[in-house]
């Protein structure tokens, strides 16, 4: 969480200093979840993740300085240049599919992976994300009906971060029970603080074994905010200050910490050195991110076609 | 070709001959037997149904129905499915009840498994077949030709064959490409014509046009039903040696076959039931005027459907589709140029 945290921060900073390129999402306020769901699979499992699900890219193995390379539009990048920021950070090497703007492509996509694995009989889960604002549209729903009615390994956590954009939840919908909504297409569901790490852990934990072990389905509405606005350009003045004050102080990563000191589990001299590994690695990224080559543009026409 | 509305097979005249239907349903029979990887996923295909058409009957019972899936009215989502099943290697065959419904899938094809490999090197190798054209009165969403749409689309593969030996070649290339590949069925086709079909292993490659008939006056591009509707045509107008070529794919274009075929007479006309306006005639008129300009003896000639949805009574769809005797004219006129 921390490293994530440190990436987020170093890749605001950037943007802000004119050393970024094209648009960055911020996921402050999402580490909890994002870590947690990396955390919970298997090594042979397969997660496709939001772009705001920086955590479960570092959790599954995508180094830093190859997300940097993406951001940066070099060809050390997942995309080759491809793709831009979070988007296209596919790599099913480390089990991770690629994300698409169209949001909820990554659902229905997802529950393909799932059948794949129970039609090959695989002992393997397929994970995935959708905000607030994806829970409206119709293929959502299509993907919970069809992941119910086969009985997918398939887990879908549901970002509920209060804005879509700009829209407040209260403009997208009459009920926000993610949950609820679940239960009525007969998928085992619950809702979860999704600023409590453990209690997002243990959430994700029960989807993921259930799905493996022949249980079907589960949805996991994490209840969370995000706390910068929908992009880097965005300030979010939409958003009320006293709302990001209340949330501010559910803050996961200092959450964590927090308790992990109270509980003895690590000191803060301890917590203060990983803050500096931390931040020595996600440094050391960007540095070799930013003297990556970009793509030759005789490229251009490679890999339209597999 | 006889107007039996695609539901009444016709009389066999040849030996080892087939419809153009069963020699869809046999290469599918033929590839889920070589391939465990293969399934077949849609509407109504499961069961002992089979599907609206027909085309996937007996496969459930043969094959399971693990991999004979029966969908619910969600083609976003199933088709989105088959992106996920297909990243994972295995090689979903996606029926579109009718064609006219793709659009519900698009984002699904147009945005995520067409750019996929493009975007990070994900292998999308499914085939959505799309029962498509008209002429048997079925209205405006029963009777499309919506092609175009996906020629425009980078990163997919787009096939529409006019022969059953074709249908059953071209859909087992499709099925073992890596890449996703709309396949446009002609539906009046299914039941209407019969051909010779090799019983065994049978691969046309993807990308080739055929010449299937040789002139010296006026040449025909085309592709689908329009194939048939050319040949009769050129049999209605003897005097003129009219040379057609079906393109079997549209996406990635045979380029040199349609260069070559302007070259051999130097009068073209484009030929589809599509609505003609900015349809695959236009890439080709253009093409062919842009790299063959010097060979023309005449002006490229586009014939299509009209620029209104396919209307439903006959008087109106007769007037919509391109006809035998309106390409007769055509190739009349442009010889006589």
């Amino acid at each position: 969480m921390t490293l994530t945290r440190t990436f987020d921060d170093a890749m605001v900073a950037m943007w802000k200093q004119g050393r970024g390129l094209g648009g960055a999402f911020s996921e402050r306020g999402h580490e909890a979840i994002s870590v947690a769901a990396g955390m919970a699979l298997g090594p042979d499992d397969v997660v496709a993740p939001m772009h705001r699900d920086l955590g479960t890219y570092l959790v599954r193995g995508m180094t830093p300085d190859r997300i940097f390379g993406n951001l940066l539009g070099r060809v050390t990048g997942p995309s080759r240049g491809r793709d831009a920021n979070l988007h296209g950070l596919g790599d099913l090497d480390l089990g991770i599919v690629g994300f698409i703007s169209h949001i909820p492509q990554a659902l229905p996509t997802t529950l393909g992976v799932a059948m794949s694995f129970k039609l090959r009989r695989e002992p393997r889960v397929a994970l995935t994300t959708v905000g607030d604002g994806g829970f409206t549209s119709g293929g959502t729903h299509e993907t919970l009906n069809m992941a119910s009615l086969y009985r997918a390994p398939f887990v879908l956590i549901v970002e509920d971060n209060k804005y879509a954009y700009s829209t407040p939840l209260e403009q997208q919908m009459r009920s926000a029970r993610f949950a609820e909504k679940a239960a009525a297409y007969d998928i085992p569901s619950t809702k979860v603080d999704g600023n409590d790490f453990d209690a997002m852990y243990q959430a994700v934990s029960v989807g993921v074994d259930r799905a493996r072990d022949g249980g079907g389905p589960t949805v996991i509405e994490a209840d969370t905010m995000r706390m910068l606005g929908h992009a880097i350009h965005d300030g979010a003045e939409y958003v009320p200050t006293e709302m990001l004050e209340t949330w501010k102080r559910r803050d996961p990563v200092a959450a964590l910490r927090r308790r992990l000191v109270e509980e003895g589990t690590a000191t803060s001299e301890q917590l203060d050195a990983i803050d500096r590994t931390a931040h020595d690695k996600i440094q050391q990224a960007i540095a070799t991110a930013e003297a990556a080559p970009l793509p030759d543009p005789g490229t251009l026409h490679d890999w339209v076609y597999a | 070709m006889s107007e039996n509305f695609g539901f009444s097979d016709v009389e066999s005249s040849e030996g080892r001959s087939l419809t153009y239907l069963e020699a869809i349903t046999e290469c599918i029979a033929q590839e889920m037997e070589r391939d465990q990887d293969v399934l077949v996923l849609g509407e109504d295909v499961g069961g002992s149904f089979g599907g609206a058409f027909k085309v996937t009957k007996g496969l459930a019972e043969r094959f399971g129905d693990d991999r004979v899936l029966n969908t619910p009215i969600a083609e976003l989502g199933f088709t989105g499915m088959a992106n996920g099943m297909a990243l994972m290697g295995l090689r979903p065959i996606v029926e579109m009840q009718f064609a006219d419904f793709i659009s519900t899938a698009f984002d699904s094809i147009v945005q995520f498994a067409s750019t996929a490999h493009y975007r990070w090197g994900g292998k999308v190798p499914w085939v959505i077949r799309a029962p498509s054209d008209g002429g048997i009165r079925s209205g405006p969403f029963h009777s499309q030709n919506p092609e175009a749409w996906f020629v425009h689309t980078p990163g997919l593969k787009v096939v529409a064959p006019s022969t059953p030996a074709d249908a059953k070649g071209l859909l087992a290339s499709a099925i073992r490409d890596d890449n996703p590949v709309v396949f446009f069925e002609a539906k009046p086709l299914y039941r209407s014509i019969r051909g010779h079909v090799p019983e065994g292993e049978h691969l046309v490659p993807i990308g080739k046009a055929a010449t299937v008939r040789e002139g010296d006056d006026v040449t025909v591009i085309t592709y689908g039903s329009m194939v048939h509707i050319a040949a009769q045509a050129a049999d209605t107008v003897p005097d003129v040696g009219v040379h057609v070529v079906d393109l079997r794919t549209l996406k990635p274009l045979d380029t040199e076959a349609v260069l070559e075929a302007a070259r051999v007479t130097g009068k073209v006309i484009v030929l589809h039931a599509a609505n003609r306006n900015t349809g695959v005639g236009a890439e080709i008129s253009a093409l062919i005027a842009e790299e063959a300009f010097e060979y023309l003896d005449g002006p490229i000639v586009r014939i299509g459907g009209a620029d209104t949805p396919v209307p439903f009574s006959p008087p109106l769809e007769d007037a919509y589709r391109p006809s035998v005797a309106g390409v007769a004219d055509a190739i009349k006129t442009l010889a006589s140029y």
